[in-house]
């Protein structure tokens, strides 16, 4: 049996939890409709209000209106927030369900039903074959990346492109969960959540996406074939 | 004993946290003795966190224009002017 939680020790690490949500200022302030708030809400969230819209959506005129979808759903329903999960979450969550009901009636959106692994698009073993020798072992061990923080990583000049092609590259579905997960930095329970699909599913399809992207960085960083 | 292919097809698993005991044991055996994995997990996990250092793509004025021209009615009037 899981323990309830004590309240004396959230069980969310700092920065993730309801009582960290570093919006919860803004959000009380735009309730009593304050527009400089909500203002500052788009200022801070729109980018990634889109960016998600986009992974359900087919075009961008579909993805702009599921944004404004999304924040007229938000902005009306302020007084059911309660702060549960973060603003953010909260917010990314209605706008997969934007989506979602659009779908209903535009045949240019994702269909939630391809959010699922999928053979046909390939292992993560694939990406790797070649690497090892019969024994399972390393033919050679992967070459060091000279940059080892993520600063340095994306520093590098063309870095950021190579990232962004590699996922623009993945499928639907492995682009869904890595953008949620890796880019958004959404807990695997919220990916859960606004996709719909199993914990397993989105751990496949993470893998699968991670494993891809490295692929790509490997062979951007060190010269080598992927 | 595991060996190298199956390490990197549980890397995922791992930094989840979702190997059995008996799975992390003997994943991070394996790591202790083998540098090319290590060297692996290390890359993924520099992977999904370098995903995270990516810029916020702009919202397109226009979105955000009419976002605000939107909601101007719903406000009070503390917004921004013109």
């Amino acid at each position: 049996m899981k323990k309830p939680p004590d309240p004396r020790s959230p069980p969310r690490p700092p920065g993730q939890g309801p009582a960290a949500d570093p919006d919860a200022a803004l959000v009380a302030r735009a309730r009593v409709r304050d527009g400089a708030a909500f203002v500052e809400l788009v200022r801070r969230h729109g980018a990634a209000v889109l960016r998600v819209a986009r992974l359900f959506v087919r075009d961008e005129a579909s993805a702009e209106e599921v944004v404004h979808d999304t924040w007229l759903a938000a902005i009306t329903g302020l007084e059911r927030f309660e702060g549960r999960a973060p603003f953010r979450a909260w917010l990314l969550r209605i706008c997969a369900n934007r989506a979602r009901t659009r779908g209903a009636r535009d045949a240019r959106v994702v269909p939630f039903s391809s959010l699922v692994p999928d053979e046909a698009e390939g292992s993560a073993e694939d990406v790797l074959a070649g690497r090892f020798a019969t024994d399972g072992h390393w033919r050679t061990f992967p070459t060091g990346w000279s940059e080892d923080t993520p600063e340095a990583v994306v520093l590098r000049g063309e870095t950021l492109a190579v990232l962004e092609r590699a996922v623009a590259g993945l499928s639907e579905a492995q682009r869904a969960v890595i953008t949620l997960r890796d880019v958004e930095g959404l807990s695997s329970e919220e990916t859960c959540n606004l996709l719909g699909i199993r914990e397993t599913h989105q751990r496949v399809l993470l893998h699968r996406a991670r494993t891809r992207v490295r692929a790509a960085l490997e062979q951007h960083l060190t010269g080598e074939p992927p | 004993m595991l060996v190298c292919r199956e390490m990197t097809g549980l890397v995922t698993d791992y930094v989840e946290g979702r190997l059995s005991t008996r799975d992390r044991l003997r994943f991070q055996w394996h790591l202790g003795l083998c540098r090319g994995c290590r060297r692996y997990l290390r890359q993924m996990r520099l992977t999904a966190r370098s995903l995270g250092s990516l810029p916020a793509p702009v919202l397109p004025e226009h979105v955000r224009e009419e976002l605000e021209r939107r909601f101007a009615g719903w406000f009070s009037g503390a917004g921004p002017q013109g």
